[in-house]
């Protein structure tokens, strides 16, 4: 039997996750890794609304923030569970890019990353000067989640890390298998006919405001999901994950890896998370490096790096 | 890898005695605190490397690991797992900003490392945190420094412009918080984006307010600079105050002589080590560390700078008294720190202070003649 490109994505993911800590030198790299998950579960939402429905947005970051002060705030103010206020701050997501997608992705062209850079800097600036809710730029502390406790109970006696490494990792798994479900159903689908051409689309009888919408919706819940996971495993959160340049970090990780793939978002995610880790030594010039690599991605990988080498494997197998 | 492991050998064979005592630090070096987290880490590599020379800690190498996080609190905490798990560093010291440091002290307290920070607010310490200590000033103590000075002038009515910024932000609620006890109301309470590039339109409504007798702004950075010159411009001739958060030479520079003229602040002996009394119990301290950051650098010393100072002080006198590198034992040596000159101020820590200062370590400085006065 063949293997799916789907289950190929997915058994490769699994395997990686359970295996890598095998390698690990020490329990900081728990922490590299969890941070390679959060980031790739937000990538794989840019993969779905970037690389599928060829909507950019700018302002992802800022549900990232709502994801993430939804864990902050709801059990503090509403006495509502850690758990239950990742739901809500997904909720409250995707019924904010509903509202400013709506009217938005009627028009053809790029009035949605106006928008939503738009939108991101007012979250961004509402977390920042509200202080008597989220306590300003200094940061707020955020719960804890309480799940390391009961597997503790239950005999599963984890560290920190690694209790963070695997629970992200299961979301990731789970975020990117529902990607890659959606991908080949018939939403997917006509996500890409509109992305290949948006009048060929509507001709043959596609609603694409609507499947913007979606998209646009689906990947805000990602954005926020991922912000509340960062909140969550950090205990402590400032309005700098809904910054304009969180954003931008979004997008750069799913370009460099591949935008139409959740391979190459999670392979993006997990170059630029890990180049700063070890980039210390010339920290100067982290900058410089990140920049240079994404010239070069955009000059010889043109569609990102894991989509461009599958296709050269793929090429010299013929 | 068979290179490798031989110069390993090597070296191992070479330097058998010296044992390493490894101090982790995550500075906002870069980034939009670097203003802060520059001369910190320069004062920290400065010391290391003196110390070294002068044959280290109980007679073993200081080896310091410090990592740049760029003011980001997501960095911060990455970079204080890495110090705690990878590279087993005995303490930490940094956490340029209020929130890197409370990322710093949720790593460090969990894995029972000591840790110094080097940002202001008073949520770090209060609750005191058995691990957690910190060396600057605390925005509350600022503002009550500078209330006492406004009612000894009798001043009781008063104009706040602060920045939107952590530090504007966090000293404009706990000034509000302070005021009454000093019998000052505040009656215009403005604020500003430290991007702007122009308060005249804050400053006009708080010229316009019945009754302001002096104007204060909290905030660090170029925005107190641009309120000391709009001040100057709109002719308000109230007493300004500004905060400890603009006390370097580089805010006269800035805001210019003229300007600044007259401008009050609570500040550390670091600014006028000059004008210290001989007998000054932080004259030595404050001399030997500006003689050296001076001579090293070829920049004036500031403030911040002298904050990472203390807390190597602070660190490097605790590790001696313990006589052992033990995060237990330096912790508990930290905490019996009692009377220890530094360039802030003299630290006595206790199991209920994990700051070590009172109000007398600030001392109201007046500028004049683009030169730091004492105010008697």
């Amino acid at each position: 039997m063949r293997l799916t490109p789907k289950s190929a994505t997915l058994l490769a993911l699994v395997v990686l996750i359970a295996l890598a800590p095998v390698f690990f030198p020490s329990g900081f790299y728990y922490r590299v890794g969890a941070l390679i998950f959060v980031n790739a579960l937000a990538v794989t939402g840019i993969v779905i609304l970037t690389g599928w429905a060829g909507q950019i947005s700018l302002g992802h970051a800022g549900f990232a923030g709502i994801g993430a002060y939804a864990c902050a705030l709801a059990p503090v103010h509403w006495g509502i569970h850690p758990a239950l206020a990742v739901l809500l701050g997904a909720a409250v997501s995707a019924v904010l890019a509903w509202l400013v997608g709506r009217p938005i992705l009627r028009l053809k062209g790029y009035y949605l990353a106006v928008a939503s850079l738009g939108m991101g800097i007012l979250i961004s600036m509402v977390l920042n000067n509200e202080r008597e809710l989220t306590r300003g730029p200094d940061g707020i502390e955020v719960p804890e989640l309480g799940l390391r406790a009961v597997l503790k109970d239950a005999g599963l006696d984890l560290s920190n890390g690694q209790f963070w490494y695997f629970f992200c990792g299961i979301v990731l798994i789970l975020g990117a298998w529902l990607a890659l479900n959606l991908r080949d159903s018939a939403t997917g689908r006509a996500l890409r006919a509109l992305h290949g051409s948006e009048v060929a689309a509507r001709t043959v009888g596609m609603d694409v405001a609507k499947l913007k919408l979606q998209a646009f919706v689906i990947s805000a819940v990602y954005a926020s999901v991922s912000g509340s996971l960062l909140a969550l495993q950090n205990k402590f959160i400032t309005p700098d994950v809904a910054g304009f340049m969180h954003s931008v970090e979004m997008v750069t990780m799913a370009v460099l890896g591949g935008v139409g793939s959740v391979a190459g978002a999670i392979f993006g995610a997990a170059v630029l998370t890990l180049l700063p880790q070890v980039l210390t030594v010339f920290a100067e010039y982290e900058q410089l490096v990140l920049g240079l690599v994404m010239v070069l991605v955009m000059i010889f990988l043109r569609e990102g790096v894991v989509p461009s080498i599958l296709r050269k494997i793929r090429g010299s197998g013929e | 890898m068979k290179t490798f492991l031989t110069t390993t050998a090597l070296v191992a064979l070479a330097l058998p005695a010296m044992a390493e005592i490894k101090i982790g630090a995550s500075i906002s070096a870069t980034g939009p605190a670097a203003f802060l987290g520059d001369p910190e880490l320069k004062t920290l590599e400065m010391l290391v490397e003196d110390l070294n020379a002068k044959g280290g800690l109980n007679g073993e190498e200081v080896v310091l690991v410090a990592y740049d996080d760029n003011g980001d609190p997501n960095k911060a905490r990455t970079f204080a797992t890495r110090l705690v798990e990878d590279d087993e560093v005995v303490a930490i010291i940094g956490g340029t900003t209020t929130g890197t440091t409370m990322s710093i002290l949720a790593v460090t307290e969990d894995a029972e490392i000591p840790f110094i920070s080097l940002a202001g607010a008073i949520d770090i310490i209060q609750p005191v945190k058995p691990f957690t200590f910190k060396t600057p000033h605390t925005d509350r103590m600022a503002c009550q420094k500078i209330f006492e000075d406004m009612q000894k002038n009798g001043i009781s009515k008063i104009g706040m412009i602060s920045g939107t910024d952590g530090f504007g932000a966090s000293m404009q609620a706990q000034c509000k918080e302070v005021a009454p006890d000093y019998a000052i109301e505040i009656i215009a309470d403005e604020t500003y984006d430290p991007k702007d590039a122009d308060m005249t339109a804050q400053l006009t409504k708080i010229k316009g307010t019945e009754g302001v007798q002096a104007i204060l702004n909290p905030g660090f950075g170029q925005g107190p600079s641009i309120v000391t010159r709009n001040v100057k411009q709109l002719a308000i001739d109230l007493p300004f105050y500004q905060s400890h958060g603009v006390a370097s030479d580089g805010f006269i520079e800035l805001a210019g002589a003229d300007a600044s003229e007259g401008v009050r602040l609570p500040g550390t002996a670091l600014l006028v080590a000059d004008l210290l009394a001989a007998d000054d119990p932080q004259k030595p301290v404050v001399d030997a560390y500006k003689a050296m950051f001076e001579e090293k650098t070829g920049t004036p010393v500031g403030t911040f700078g002298g904050y990472a100072h203390d807390a190597f002080l602070i660190m490097t006198d605790a590790i001696t008294r313990a006589g052992s590198a033990e995060p237990a034992a330096i912790r508990d040596a930290i905490e019996a720190t009692s009377g220890l000159a530094g360039t802030t101020g003299i630290y006595t820590f206790t199991p209920e202070d994990h700051l070590g200062l009172d109000l007398s370590a600030f001392r109201m400085l007046e500028i004049q003649g683009g030169k730091w006065t004492l105010v008697q």
